[in-house]
């Protein structure tokens, strides 16, 4: 009779990477799977729309306007000025992407350093965290209305705009990681061995602090993304004629009766991105835990 | 009669106040199911204290959770527990509630987490009564400044009102011990009571635990990795590895002669004052304890037992007695150790 | 807890004490004569004067910021642009507005996502939970001012059950008040009922897995007292961080909102000023938005030292 022998301790060298272990994760998990395939689907399309677009978003026909979906040469069909509903969508998801993405790399790249800084350096902490707490203060909204005001609206300043306001909750997870990773073993090694802040930072640190930072950009982006919205919805950011999903809802809803697919699909849109985002990092979230499949 | 009532009711000298036979709980996990405990069998006598020993992930804490049925609802027990006569194991939760806290009671290894941080400590005490004997707010924090004098805290008036994390580790683990005592339970089982504490507070600990046995009668089942505790403050041991009762003796009995091999690697590997000041080094046990998907029909320390053959790695060696005597003396082994215990070396020839 | 209270008041002074320099900078970036972005429909050169006397525009910077202190102290945010009318009566009569939606929302919220999240936590494993969790990540995910349009399609103009859009005050007609609010606090308060949802299962979590609940287990405590004296209450200190740290979303929320709904609160009054260009009441907006997020924040630490004892205590939280 063979005993089934499974060692209690799994002694220190593994032998599946880290990176392995996670994405194996990942991959088993149908939800994460079907989100990623969704987010790589919608970048694809929102990256090539200018080409594959079947219609310019210029492109008006007065006497076709207001054309249900499923009328011919337009699958979404049209909105008031006849222009095509499916081409528009294409380039507004691409617009609010480009939108999401560079507010979202905005705050990282103030963010991160900062809130390095603030972790590692009990001096500078005070200083970052009243300039958290100043960002804090004023909501992103009032901030996008701030710089409206100054500078005028437009996709450049609403993006400004959501990535000043994300600054502060990646400040504070990158503050609380490096506080974790700072008490650790190794970095107190690397100190005594000689290694300067800068290093300790830049080699020890950041690479072990790059979990948190993943998982908040995957909730960063899609907030920055519903961000965008509600700017262009009001009219602080991008200007029409430009194609922005949240100006698109902005004029059908004085449309609404005549023409409810053009409130509802932009709407569609938006959240299928945000949600697949959210889906996507919830996943990964669970995959980088390191207490394993909580099951 | 409610099973609670029962419970209470029906202990005499003869009859053990607990009485567990055949006790086996496996898990279901994602890679198949796992045995924690196989066939386990144990008594526990009024006033007596009984001692678990055994390393990490012997099953200890395992069987003492699941005589009231604290396991998760995934764990599939078997056998028989019969607490003052009452048979718990398969009994409906809401009989095991009113059992629990007021006949059999516990206490957990870290007094710190062990503790609702925002509820005062005479609150959690207060409220084993409130439940179990019914008693008004008032009437309960009356009886938790006595209940904490009782344990040793000193100013119990003040400290009722006090937070856990505004007392030390062992002032917890006397709180937890009163919480544990309030209703009167015939059984307290202390799983590793005194390990996240100092040693110098270990010591307090463990004299309130016999002050409430000699005072209040309470049998006590421990479970402890430390031969020390053991030594301080059992009656009787029993010795677990692998999920399976290897040894059971009387105290003095087991570290005189320990016949199964592993209890001599145990006592081997423990530190003795005196005996390795200088030069003897302390003899470990090779390899890990195994973590078993079915319990086999083989001596589950055979690939660690210096003494092991093929009948070992064939039959599993029945629990029976060694030594009679008092209190009998039991050993599952093929070839357990033939002379006393005089030099530890010597023990595992 | 006196000397933890003391650190977050002065830490909260010194941000409004930068808020408002921030706000007092922001008017003087805009390009051009700050006099002509003042002036509205009168630009002759003598109301232009006027308007830098009144302003103190050719006072050095330091004596400017002064007088602007003093002025906002006094309640005195300067004259609407656009109507001509003093901006602190148009805050009287817009705050109390958003401020009832806020609440309203908050509240609603509150209920909602505590009630779901340790729904989602208890039932863990079974349907409930997914159905939970889903929600959640629609509310999440959904546009709310999406939500809004829908919303006032298909229940307000569609079926007639709520009014699409206006607002009536509630001393004037407390039903009517509720019936034009409600619509709007729910769609207001779906993204944060969201969160809190998400935050509270996650809490309930860790609270149900901990060894204080396995001692209540141990003492003979029914299920239902185990989740709420021992598993919720130590949960309740993440609801009101999580309040706390969501009240700028909130207030961006409300801004949406009450364009969509036709509240007549602060909200809608800083749209009009964006597009008027009407300065003074942009500043006030903005310098009290901010001064609102600082003060509430500063009760929520409050909150917090009431309900987390070791912070009450000993001023360290744990």
């Amino acid at each position: 009779m063979t005993v089934l022998t499974v060692p209690m301790a799994e002694t220190g060298a593994a032998s599946i990477t880290r990176r392995t272990r996670v994405l194996r994760r990942l991959r088993r998990n149908p939800l994460a799977v079907v989100s990623f395939v969704v987010l790589a689907l919608a970048a694809g399309i929102a990256l090539l729309s200018p080409w594959i677009a079947p219609y310019s978003v210029d492109q008006t026909d007065f006497a076709r306007t207001f054309a249900p979906p499923g009328s011919p040469g337009h699958l979404l069909g049209t909105d008031d000025l006849g222009r095509d509903v499916l081409s528009r969508i294409m380039l507004g998801a691409r617009a609010s992407l480009q939108v999401g993405l560079l507010a979202v790399a905005t705050s990282l790249v103030i963010g991160v350093p900062l809130g390095l800084a603030a972790g590692y350096f009990r001096a500078w902490d005070a200083v970052i965290s009243r300039f958290t707490d100043l960002l804090l203060a004023f909501p992103f909204l009032i901030m996008a209305v701030g710089l409206a005001a100054i500078r005028g609206a437009s996709l450049g300043n609403a993006a400004v705009a959501i990535g000043i306001a994300q600054i502060p909750g990646v400040i504070r997870v990158v503050r609380s990681d490096t506080l974790r990773l700072k008490s650790l073993d190794f970095v107190a090694a690397a100190v005594v061995d000689g290694a300067s802040d800068l290093w300790v930072l830049a080699r020890h640190i950041l690479p072990n602090a790059t979990s948190v930072i993943l998982v908040q950009a995957t909730v960063a982006i899609p907030a920055a993304i519903l961000g965008e919205a509600v700017l262009s919805f009001l009219g602080l950011g991008i200007q029409p004629p430009a194609p922005s999903l949240g100006t698109m809802l902005a004029t059908a809803q004085q449309f609404a009766a005549r023409a409810p697919w053009a409130a509802v699909l932009p709407g569609v849109v938006i959240m299928g991105l945000a949600l697949a985002f959210n889906v996507f990092g919830d996943a990964l979230r669970d995959a980088l835990d390191p207490k394993g499949d909580r099951r | 009669m409610t099973t609670a009532e029962r419970a209470g009711s029906a202990a005499t000298l003869d009859t053990p106040v607990l009485a567990v036979r055949d006790l086996s709980v496996s898990f279901p996990t994602e890679t198949g199911t796992v045995s924690a405990v196989d066939a386990v069998s144990l008594d526990l006598a009024p006033g007596e204290i009984v001692g678990m020993v055994g390393e990490s992930g012997c099953g200890k804490s395992v069987t003492a959770m699941s005589i009231a049925g604290l396991l998760p609802g995934s764990a599939r027990i078997t056998g028989s527990v019969r607490l003052n006569g009452t048979e718990l194991v398969g009994t409906r939760e809401s009989a095991l509630r009113r059992v629990r806290g007021k006949e059999i009671a516990y206490i957990f290894q870290e007094p710190m987490t062990s503790l609702n941080p925002v509820l005062t400590v005479g609150r959690q005490i207060g409220e084993v009564l409130q439940i179990h004997e019914r008693m008004s707010r008032r009437a309960a924090r009356a009886r938790a400044v006595e209940l904490l004098t009782l344990v040793g805290i000193p100013s119990a008036a003040k400290r009722v009102d006090n937070y856990p994390h505004q007392l030390s580790g062992g002032m917890r683990q006397r709180v937890m011990i009163a919480m544990a005592v309030a209703c009167g339970p015939k059984v307290l089982v202390a799983d590793e009571p005194t390990t996240a504490l100092d040693v110098t507070v270990q010591a307090g600990i463990l004299q309130v635990l016999r002050d409430l046995r000699d005072r209040l009668g309470t049998s006590i089942l421990i479970i402890t990795h430390d031969l020390g505790v053991i030594a301080d403050i059992a009656d009787r041991v029993v010795v677990m590895y692998a999920g399976r009762v290897v040894e059971r003796a009387a105290v003095t009995d087991l570290f005189a002669h320990p016949y199964h091999r592993y209890t001599a690697g145990l006592l081997s590997a423990s530190p003795t004052p005196g005996r390795h000041a200088g030069t003897d080094r302390l003899q470990e046990i090779p390899g890990l304890v195994p973590v078993l998907s079915t319990q086999p029909d083989a001596c589950t320390f055979a690939d660690r037992c210096p003494a092991a053959d093929a009948r070992c790695r064939e039959s599993a060696p029945p629990l029976e007695v060694v030594a009679a005597g008092g209190t009998d003396h039991l050993a599952a082994c093929w070839h357990p150790c033939p002379s006393p215990r005089s030099h530890p070396e010597e023990a595992n020839r | 807890m006196a000397r933890y209270l003391l650190t977050r008041a002065w830490q909260s002074a010194l941000t409004l004490l930068l808020s408002t320099i921030v706000v007092f900078f922001g008017v003087r970036a805009l390009p051009g004569d700050p006099a002509l972005a003042l002036a509205g429909e009168d630009r002759s050169p003598e109301a232009l004067e006027a308007i830098r006397r009144h302003y103190g525009l050719d006072q050095p910077l330091p004596l400017q910021f002064a007088q602007y202190v003093e002025r906002m102290v006094q309640g005195d945010f300067g004259v609407s642009i656009r109507t001509g009318t003093p901006v602190s009566s148009m805050l009287t009569t817009a705050l109390p507005v958003t401020a009832e939606l806020s609440i309203l929302a908050i509240l609603i919220a509150t209920a909602l996502g505590v009630g779901a999240g340790v729904l989602a936590a208890v039932r863990r494993g079974r349907p409930a939970e997914w159905v939970a969790n889903g929600l959640a990540l629609i509310g999440l995910s959904v546009p709310h001012f999406w939500l809004g349009l829908l919303a006032i399609l298909y229940l307000s103009v569609a079926t007639g059950l709520f009014p699409a859009s206006g607002f009536v005050p509630f001393l004037e007609d407390p039903m009517d008040n509720l019936h034009h609010i409600v619509l709007p606090a729910v769609i207001l308060g779906t993204g944060l009922a969201a969160i809190i949802m998400r935050q509270t299962r996650s809490a309930m979590l860790d609270s149900l897995s901990s060894d204080y609940v396995r001692t209540a287990k141990a003492k003979g405590l029914r299920p239902r007292a185990v989740i709420t004296q021992h598993a919720l209450r130590n949960s309740l200190i993440v609801v009101v961080t999580v309040v706390g740290l969501q009240l700028g979303g909130l207030i961006s929320g409300a801004v949406v909102t009450e364009q969509i709904f036709g509240l007549p609160g602060f909200g809608k009054m800083t749209i009009d000023a964006v597009f008027q260009r009407d300065y003074p009441v942009i500043q006030a907006v903005v310098l009290l938005t901010a001064t609102a997020y600082i003060v509430i924040n500063f009760f929520v630490d409050l909150l917090y030292s009431v309900i987390d004892p070791r912070i009450r205590v000993t001023g360290d939280p744990a």
